[in-house]
């Protein structure tokens, strides 16, 4: 598989991730590598192969109680936000 | 009077109960083997020294009283993947820069609860995407061995500390050999137990399916000695595994006549240095004289581990990753325009090139018209690979091979070719796919360099693997050894 830079941009994009020019070859070429190299998987049979997403067979996901358990510790978690003013999170303006 | 750092876990623990020395003493001592050598080494990003010493006067206060835990004063090193409360929890990445986790880890609550002794938090691999340290917004760390080579990675940090003896033993995660890897390049013992026997919770995620915690120590009996305490059901981790912790100290010495030892076919096949491949037969030939038999076990999908792992594990990284969105932690860019422009200058700027890569192979295996060619098939590979160890654990004990194809290499020399460093991985990730516990023991040396042996259990075997490896080393010195410079 050979990606264009018009893919990589695409990707870039979704991922929500800023790609700078310099940057830009250097991924059209590693991703297309990468790409081509899982094209190994094509060599598995897998026709009625259940797809496998947790390692353990019998594991299924826990339900827990609808009860708080955590104490509000809000400001101290919002020691960590970039911008917080009055409790909330700041960013740039959404709704002109 | 033997130094202290020459000690392994295990005798520093019975030093401090018979009072031979205090913890304040061993903490600072290491303390000040921390401040000679890091520098060099890099392999920490935070040193909590302050923490540290208060946390040891609490610990000898409670070997004075009696009734101490097993772990009490024992200095360790956290893999900066851990959160820890009020403490700097980098991952590695520029994105956490300025992160202070506001909770600890359960593995750190655990630990600190059996009385370890919190030295740092170890230097790794980005969000612990790399096998060779060198991804880390901190730099590379260099392997004790030789610092021209890397420590493996991504828990680089925790192993060159231990192999340079700045840590009697450190924590460490693996998602595809992050534990047993650097282990190997670094002449440690590297635990990764079976997926959910640790909780997972604080432990910032790569790949949720395939992340464990495990340990970086000298020994086995260390190894265990660390298990104990870290393992067990977490009502706060949803795929942590509710099932009893055995006593793994107990069955350490359990006599291994008439096991039967798998040789994994494939990994004698694929790319193995014969010199390395030597040192593991040599290994294997321990194991025969202890009655041990040797069974060729072949996998036939095996092969296909790694192009399965760089499917599944981006995929869930590009998902996991998301969260750092600049808003509620973590970096942010400077005078961002709008919103799109503050989550993408945010991330671009604040993940460095392998944590992009990896977002975006991810992204693109998931997305529409993309997923059942890749996403959907590789978990069905992933399957059949899982299948294939089933299939052989009905028929052997445990499994073994080689931990790396080849012993530490230069810095520098992987890091512009993706998939080349993706194949140090190429005996290490089957564990991980399959959710399967496994551990290096050092097994000989390369040019001056520690060679790796690998063995692979069925799951929740800790306690075998564990046997397996302190018999092999009650034979060897291997483990023993420690670089030029840090005796």
């Amino acid at each position: 598989m050979s990606l264009t830079r018009k893919d990589v941009e695409g990707i870039a994009h979704l991922a929500r991730l800023s790609i700078t020019e310099a940057e830009l070859p250097v991924y059209v070429d590693s991703l297309s590598k990468i790409l081509t190299f899982v094209e190994q998987l094509n060599s598995a049979s897998v026709d009625d192969v259940e797809p496998m997403a947790h390692p353990l067979a019998d594991q299924v996901q826990r339900l827990r109680p609808d009860e708080v358990v955590h104490e509000d510790q809000r400001e101290k978690y919002q020691r960590n936000a970039p911008r917080v003013e009055a409790g909330l999170y700041l960013v740039p303006k959404v709704i002109e | 009077m033997t130094e202290l750092h020459h000690l392994t876990l295990a005798e520093l623990a019975d030093g401090l109960r018979s009072r031979q020395f205090s913890s304040v003493e061993l903490t600072r001592h290491f303390l000040a083997r921390i401040e000679r050598f890091n520098p060099a080494l890099n392999a920490f990003v935070t040193v909590t020294a302050e923490q540290a010493l208060a946390a040891a006067a609490r610990a000898d206060e409670q070997l004075a009283k009696g009734g101490a835990g097993g772990l009490a004063g024992l200095p360790i090193a956290h893999k900066d993947i851990f959160c820890t409360d009020g403490v700097l929890t980098t991952c590695g990445s520029r994105m956490l820069s300025n992160f202070v986790a506001p909770y600890d880890a359960t593995v750190v609550e655990r630990l600190a609860q059996a009385g370890t002794v919190m030295l740092g938090k170890a230097n790794m691999d980005e969000f612990a995407m790399g096998s060779s340290n060198e991804t880390s917004w901190y730099g590379p760390v260099k392997n004790p061995w030789d610092p021209s080579k890397v420590p493996g990675g991504s828990s680089g940090g925790s192993a060159a500390a231990v192999a340079a003896r700045l840590a009697p033993a450190a924590t460490g995660t693996d998602t595809g050999g992050s534990i047993r890897q650097p282990a190997a390049l670094t002449g440690l013992t590297g635990l990764k137990p079976t997926y959910g026997r640790i909780s997972r919770y604080g432990m910032i995620a790569f790949a949720s399916s395939l992340d464990q915690a495990g340990t970086l120590t000298v020994t086995a009996r260390d190894a265990a000695m660390l298990l104990q305490a870290m393992a067990g059901f977490d009502p706060k981790d949803s795929t942590s595994v509710d099932a009893p912790v055995p006593d793994y100290l107990a069955t350490l010495e359990q006599p291994l006549e008439g096991l039967k030892i798998g040789l994994l076919k494939e990994f004698f096949e694929s790319g193995l240095d014969p010199a390395n491949e030597q040192l593991v037969r040599e290994a294997l030939k321990v194991y025969e004289r202890l009655g041990a038999k040797l069974v060729d076990v072949s996998l036939p999908n095996l092969p296909l581990s790694v192009p399965t792992y760089y499917v599944v594990a981006p995929a869930e990284c590009s998902s996991n990753l998301s969260r750092f969105d600049g808003v509620r932690f973590g970096y942010r860019c400077e005078n961002p325009v709008d919103l799109m422009d503050m989550y993408k200058r945010t991330r671009g700027e604040g993940f460095g090139a392998e944590v992009k890569r990896r977002i975006m192979t991810g992204t693109y295996v998931l997305s529409a018209g993309y997923y059942d060619a890749y996403y959907l098939r590789a978990q069905k590979v992933r399957r059949l690979i899982t299948d294939d160890f089933a299939r052989a654990f009905k028929e052997v004990d445990v499994l073994m091979g080689p931990t790396a194809p080849t012993p530490a290499f230069d810095i520098g020399a992987k890091v512009d070719d993706p998939i080349t460093m993706y194949l140090n991985d190429i005996y290490t990730i089957g564990a991980n796919l399959a959710g399967l516990p496994a551990i290096s023991v050092p097994c000989g040396f390369m040019s001056g360099l520690p060679v790796g042996l690998q063995i692979i259990g069925p799951h929740f075997a800790e306690a075998r693997l564990l046997n397996f490896a302190h018999m092999y080393q009650r034979e060897t010195e291997w483990h023993k050894q420690i670089p030029r410079g840090y005796e």
